[in-house]
């Protein structure tokens, strides 16, 4: 691969009891790319970026991001040498303002201080939209916003990667544009993107490439739509009620 | 009159309930930590106060300049070594760690300073009033307990509204893991939190050396009163701890003008009342979604 490589993963396990989330994975993702993770339900996505942003340990494997091991490092650390993630379901501190949420993000995950803090905090409001809302409590958003805060608040923490859960689930198809457009924003300024979705035509529009997970294991990894192509993914998916027509039309 | 007497004294003392139900409130608020040593903490507090008025002749009040650091020094000192360690486990351990940690802190003062009450002296000082009118004299000593208990919640209040740190109690206490992920550690958060919280018991601790007579199982009976505040006044709002802490003053004296006899029956009451009919409490956070 010509391109640098970001986020390293080899071999890395976890299981909950019996249950195996995460089985022997191994990739990588290169700078400023962006890289969709699908998956039917306990493929094990959410784990994957719980192991990744440190809220789980694994049993087995290395994870490496910028060259360095981090595999031991406590999650605030990791928030720290620049992982950021976003929640599935929105999870702001709902009694602070939309300004305050982010600026706990600029001051300790982004280490700034001060004045810094506080333009780091307003680009992060004004990148995602959410400029406008800066002194709305942020228990009273909509869902929408919510989302748009997640990002606001990884961003603000200075990332070099963001991990995102699902997060255009819930949202109405009028609503889902808008947040792709904030992504795009979010790549253009060199921020290296994880994404898992289960709406597969909002992630392949954006993505560089794509990972298929099912029951911990890697399925297919590649061309966005090479991956929703191949047959194994197909056969993952048939019988379940998702629908991957839109994606494979996209 | 005596009864407007008894409603000033009361939310006098208010200051004093607030100054010892503030770290309480904190500490549940920052990392749902119910902790039952609070009182013998605030006997502590009112140790230290005592023994350096006796070892050091310092005035009085001049002890809670060393008494808050020190106070602060043990709740950083326990909070990263046996509370959070406690705060991991089950969820009963760190209600029976706390317990424990109230038996042996009871247990060591015994030792130490034997079952005899003591008091902080202050001379004249304990005695002295303002006549506000015929019927109703305010205490110097108790009207400085409650200017220091307004002013001790609304400087935690600005610390949690306005500080770096004090954000970060808050976002912690919001939702802790989604805090780390912000570079928040909160083990360090936690030890920070009580570290306030006891630098606050321990100036209340000294108010009740000066206030009255306490032994080391005085603490028992000031952990049910600082409860009764945090509860009447909501879950999580200081100022709610403040106005719980006057109701149950004037709810004590009151009372105690009622019915001399039955000690804090009526504050008792009103407690049980306000848990009944008012459940979350006066001042209920509001929490959206």
């Amino acid at each position: 691969m010509a391109e640098s490589e970001l986020l390293s993963v080899h071999g890395l396990s976890k299981k909950f009891g019996r249950v195996i989330t995460a089985d022997d994975v191994t990739f990588d993702v290169h700078e400023g790319e962006a890289f969709g993770i699908v998956g039917p339900n306990g493929a094990g996505k959410s784990t994957l970026l719980n192991l990744i942003g440190g809220v789980i340990d694994p049993d087995a494997g290395r994870i490496e991001f910028g060259g360095r091991d981090i595999t031991r490092l406590k999650a605030a650390n990791r928030a720290k040498v620049g992982i950021a993630r976003s929640f599935q379901i929105p999870r702001p501190f709902v009694d602070m303002t939309v300004f305050e949420n982010v600026y706990v993000g600029s001051s300790f995950a982004g280490g700034t201080r001060g004045q810094h803090g506080y333009d780091r905090a307003y680009a992060a409001l004004e990148t995602t939209g959410l400029l406008s809302l800066a002194e709305t409590p942020a228990g009273q958003l909509r869902l929408l916003d919510r989302k748009r805060l997640e990002l606001a608040r990884a961003l603000a923490t200075g990332p070099r990667l963001i991990l995102l859960d699902e997060i255009a689930g819930g949202l109405t198809e009028k609503e889902i544009p808008p947040l792709i457009d904030t992504i795009r924003g979010l790549l253009a300024s060199g921020v290296t993107v994880v994404w898992i979705e289960h709406i597969v035509h909002a992630l392949v529009s954006v993505v560089d490439r794509l990972m298929c997970l099912a029951e911990g294991r890697i399925l297919a990894i590649g061309d966005p739509h090479e991956v929703m192509r191949s047959p194994e993914v197909i056969e993952v998916y048939l019988g379940t009620t998702f629908d991957i027509g839109e994606g494979r039309a996209s | 009159m005596q009864w407007a007497n008894a409603v000033v004294q009361g939310l006098l003392l208010g200051g004093l309930y607030a100054l010892l139900a503030a770290g309480l409130s904190l500490m549940f608020g920052v990392m749902r930590l119910v902790n039952l040593a609070h009182g013998a903490l605030a006997i502590v507090g009112a140790y230290l106060g005592y023994v350096l008025v006796q070892k050091t002749g310092l005035p009085p009040f001049a002890t809670i300049i060393v008494v808050i650091p020190l106070m602060a020094a043990i709740g950083w000192l326990l909070q990263s070594t046996l509370l959070n360690t406690a705060l991991n486990k089950q969820a009963l351990a760190p209600i029976l760690v706390t317990f424990g940690l109230a038996v042996i802190l009871q247990n060591v003062m015994l030792q130490l300073f034997t079952a005899d009450y003591r008091s902080i002296q202050v001379g004249d000082l304990a005695g002295a009033s303002i006549q506000i009118t015929p019927d109703i004299a305010i205490g110097v000593f108790p009207l400085m307990t409650f200017v220091v208990g307004v002013i001790v919640i609304a400087a935690l209040q600005q610390y949690l509204a306005r500080t770096k740190t004090g954000r970060a109690m808050r976002a912690t206490s919001d939702d802790r893991e989604a805090a780390t992920l912000m570079g928040i550690d909160n083990k360090r958060i936690y030890a920070l939190a009580t570290a306030i919280a006891l630098a606050i018991v321990g100036i209340a601790g000294v108010f009740i050396g000066i206030k009255t007579q306490f032994n080391a199982y005085s603490g028992d009976t000031y952990l049910i009163f600082a409860f009764e505040a945090v509860i009447i006044g909501g879950l999580g709002s200081l100022w709610g701890t403040l106005a719980g802490g006057m109701i149950l003053g004037v709810a004590t004296t009151v009372g105690a003008q009622l019915l001399p006899s039955s000690g804090t029956l009526l504050a008792d009451l009103v407690f049980l009342a306000i848990l009944v009919f008012l459940p979350t409490g006066l001042f209920p956070k509001v929490v959206n979604g």
